[in-house]
């Protein structure tokens, strides 16, 4: 069946809705990456097949839902029973017919399964009341964990493609791009160019073909955002794609995957489908004359990919370089033709953009960073998990308010914003507002959106390290400064952490990246620096105990560290005995263990194992 | 045309032109290693790289390589700002590092005022700078028989699976434009070796001297239309035989005795 009209579609809303609707209750099931780790698939097919035997009065498999990610990764697998939005967490296969009898059957409770807020100690019984919701406001992952993740006509019921029946049948695609241009919305792969103003450019060039090209190639360490939107929603992305296709004049686009990522490649390849037999892709759609075809495109695995020159250059079989942008990819892009490039989450925003205007989008978040922003919110903190927050909110309301604060109550020490190639944020900058240019100006940036919480226990010059080190794998290796220079800023900075460098090392470092900002091809390298510069403006005083006294204060660089055993807390549990890989360890169970410096590599498994905190840093 | 100043000096233009290739016309010497007139510019050298401004930029500079800068009204360029020198000599020394044992790198860092690297130097280097002209030129002449593999610091130049490259016709293109003279190759005989490949050598049949390989003069033949047999003898051959074609036409070359 082809959908030719806007009303025909809202026909076909009407009856996806009541196909949903005639079950008293749906048991919706996170299938999200992290819950899938932790035995969700199985969770699911227990479902089924109780579902199936049991025959329930007016249920069938057909209540159940895999979903894409809900965000709460921490707690998963998470299943969700709608309408009430009752919320379980970490279910396993063994809790299945019970929940069934209980919630599905007679719409009670099962308590044991119900998320506790560790931070009041309540038991709190929906969705919506949790902290870690509450505190969000879902745009671009509006429909993520609420519909099944490849499923047309689960996006329809909720309003898909009537914004595409919008922009095709009611506005011109100069209207498009004046409504797009009025919310703001600026790129949130992180560059952060006014989305409005990119297609604008694009649409006047008279050269054609013209292209459009989503870029899912998420390659930052930690980072998973545009990945649970390709996999839990993906035809909010195509929605998007193909009024930016309107808009500009492209007839054919490219969707850029990540091969690390197969479930979202399945799930799009699905999608493009799905939407091709309802006549969303192909020609005449919606009656209008305007024709889109759309193509996936599998990425190799290069970080420097995710880059827009040099996705170009993977799109059209060339080894994935970046090249100068002195003249635009708008301009000249894929194919030597204009192309309009964007990332998954700013085409997510495209639909809700054109069905509620760019004038209710402008209104959230800060004047200059309108709208909302994903982030994965990963490392020390308590609720790890995928949350999406209006622009402006403060880094502190982010990880205490939403990720519940740092685990095990350390003190927190900073907050990695923007990928490998941004920078730690100390504590006095916790109150700043989360938008672009306040991060840039703090010697961070938004990046695509990863977010990592560290405490105490992590060394600075170590994060550093580990960063060039990624950046250092990853630069192309097309340019010097970045290919020889990250290659040596890593070197001083492993000098740093082995307490082999002197003062005028970190001298020579600084200039070094300045160097390497000014004089790299493309933004990877303009950027690699980052970790380095933003790690010595905040916390030099680390890299100078590291430098001056041999020492590592955070007790995390192994060849300035040496573990003891505290005797006074000691109980002679035998715990690090078993984890101690070495051997290093000695002792009788219940006496004082002792660690022999020579044997140990400072794995640091002992520390880690020991719940007395008898294992000391020195 | 456009009219741009370099080093304070007002200069016209070309529109579309390459800075390079405009400062180069003005004699001032900047220094490159991955650009080469028979190839698209590249910038990955970043030697070339050179300050830019406007009036309208309120004293926001960029620096940019001019190799790839297409000229446009109003630039104001500093080709040896202080800026620029220290990039310049950071590359160098950079680059030394990488390759310590080429005597051309040497002598070019050494003109810049960098006698000796101040970085790690990279355990097993060879000469190759990765400028990317030989399998530039390469694609350039549509062979496509070697490229570079992997990234970042593991990256080379190499023939397909590093074996020996089947669309190579052993031309020496490559060779001939490598800046640190890295890419070797040996002639015994009527025999070339390159790329772990061997080919077979013409020979010219008037001097006897090597010519090109068999596989290039077949590559030649078919794609320009050359018939096969024009590679019988030498190129020195071809044109010392048009000498003295024309040379007999002339009203005063000496007549043949009968």
């Amino acid at each position: 069946m082809r959908i030719k009209t806007p009303a025909q579609l809202k026909g076909l809303q009407k009856k996806c809705r009541a196909d949903i609707d005639k079950h008293p209750r749906r048991v919706l099931i996170c299938c999200g990456p992290g819950c899938l780790a932790n035995g969700a698939q199985k969770v699911s097919d227990e479902f089924k097949k109780i579902l199936k035997k049991k025959r329930l009065r007016g249920f069938s498999v057909e209540a159940l839902a895999e979903t894409g990610c809900h965000g709460f990764c921490e707690q998963g697998p998470v299943v969700v029973i709608e309408p009430d939005g009752t919320f379980y967490t970490r279910v396993k296969v063994k809790d299945v017919a019970e929940i069934v009898e209980t919630t599905i059957k007679s719409n009670k409770v099962v308590k044991r399964l119900l998320f506790t807020d560790p931070a009041t100690g309540k038991i709190i019984r929906k969705y919506a009341d949790i902290p870690f919701y509450s505190h969000q406001r879902r745009i671009a992952l509006r429909n993520i964990g609420k519909i099944a993740q490849c499923d047309i006509n689960e996006y329809i019921s909720v309003g898909g493609y009537q914004a595409l029946g919008k922009a095709l049948t009611k506005m011109t695609p100069e209207g498009i791009i004046d409504e797009v241009s009025t919310s703001g919305l600026r790129g949130r792969g992180g560059g952060g160019f006014p989305t409005g103003r990119k297609w604008a450019t694009c649409a006047r060039i008279e050269e054609s073909p013209h292209y459009v090209i989503c870029n899912g190639d998420e390659g930052d360490p930690g980072a998973f955002m545009d990945r649970a939107i390709m996999e839990g929603d993906p035809h909010s992305i195509l929605e998007g794609m193909i009024i930016a296709a309107r808009a500009v004049g492209a007839h054919e686009g490219y969707i850029y995957v990540r091969e690390e990522y197969p479930l979202a490649v399945v799930n799009l390849a699905r999608a493009v489908e799905q939407a091709r037999e309802l006549g969303f892709i192909g020609d005449d759609i919606f009656g209008s004359g305007f024709s889109f075809d759309l193509h996936i495109n599998r990425g190799g695995g290069a970080f420097v990919c995710g880059e827009s020159s040099a996705l170009m250059k993977s799109v059209a079989g060339e080894v994935g370089e970046p090249r100068a942008k002195y003249v635009r990819s708008v301009q000249k892009g894929l194919f030597d033709k204009p192309t309009v490039l964007n990332n998954v989450e700013s085409y997510t925003n495209i639909p809700v953009i054109i069905d509620k205007g760019g004038a209710w989008f402008a209104g959230i978040g800060t004047p200059k960073s309108t709208g909302t922003k994903a982030f994965s919110l990963v490392g020390k903190v308590r609720n790890s998990g995928l949350i999406e927050v209006p622009m402006g909110t403060s880094l502190r309301e982010i990880i205490y308010d939403i990720g519940g604060g740092i685990q095990g109550d350390r003190p927190f020490k900073a907050v990695q914003t923007g990928g490998p190639s941004g920078g730690c944020l100390p504590e006095p900058k916790l109150d700043l507002p989360v938008d672009f240019d306040t991060l840039t100006e703090a010697g961070s940036m938004m990046g695509s959106g990863g977010m990592i919480v560290m405490d105490d226990r992590t060394c600075v010059v170590d994060v550093a390290k580990y960063f060039l080190s990624f950046l250092n794998d990853e630069s192309c290796g097309k340019c010097v400064p970045c290919r020889e220079g990250l290659y040596q800023l890593h070197a001083l900075a492993a000098a740093v952490s082995e307490g082999r460098a002197t003062e005028d090392d970190l001298d020579k470092m600084e200039k070094l990246s300045e160097m390497i900002v000014i004089g790299s091809l493309c933004g990877l390298g303009k950027s690699g620096p980052n970790p380095f510069l933003s790690t010595i403006r905040y916390f030099r005083d680390e890299y100078l105990a590291h430098i001056r006294d041999k020492r590592c204060p955070a007790g995390v660089c192994q060849e300035l560290i040496r573990y003891e055993v505290d005797a006074d807390k000691c109980d002679g549990c035998t715990a690090c005995i078993v984890v101690c890989a070495q051997n290093a360890i000695t002792g009788k169970k219940k006496e004082l263990h002792v660690i022999d410096q020579d044997k140990c590599d400072k794995c640091g498994a002992c520390y880690a194992v020991c719940k007395r905190d008898a294992i000391k840093v020195y | 045309m456009v009219t741009i100043t370099i080093n304070g000096k007002v200069v016209q233009a070309r529109e579309g032109e390459m800075l390079l290739a405009v400062c180069k016309r003005e004699g001032i010497d900047i220094p490159a290693l991955c650009h080469h007139d028979a190839v698209e510019p590249f910038g990955a050298c970043r030697l070339c790289m050179v300050e830019i401004t406007k009036d309208e930029w309120n004293g926001w500079r960029n620096y940019v390589t001019s190799c790839l800068y297409p000229v446009e009204e109003g630039l104001i360029v500093q080709t040896h700002s202080p800026k620029v020198i220290e990039l310049r000599r950071t590359v160098l020394d950079l680059q030394l590092a990488r390759c310590p044992n080429s005597p051309e790198l040497q002598k070019l860092a050494a003109e810049h005022g960098v006698n000796s690297t101040q970085y790690e130097i990279v355990p097993d280097g060879d000469n190759c700078i990765l400028c990317g002209l030989c399998t530039r030129v390469c694609a350039r002449l549509g062979f496509h028989a070697i490229a570079t593999v992997g990234r970042g610091h593991h990256k080379e130049v190499a023939p397909p699976l590093k074996e020996a490259p089947p669309d190579c016709v052993g031309c020496l293109s490559c060779v001939q434009v490598c800046p640190t003279n890295n890419i070797t190759y040996e002639d015994k005989g009527n025999v070339r070796t390159i790329w772990g490949k061997k080919f077979e050598l013409l020979r010219c049949s008037k001097t006897g001297k090597a010519t090109i390989t068999k596989a290039f003069a077949e590559a030649l033949s078919t794609r320009c239309d050359i018939p096969i047999d024009y590679f019988d003898v030498s190129d020195d051959e071809h044109r010392r035989q048009l000498a003295l074609k024309m040379g007999s036409l002339a009203d005063w070359a000496p007549k043949e005795q009968s």
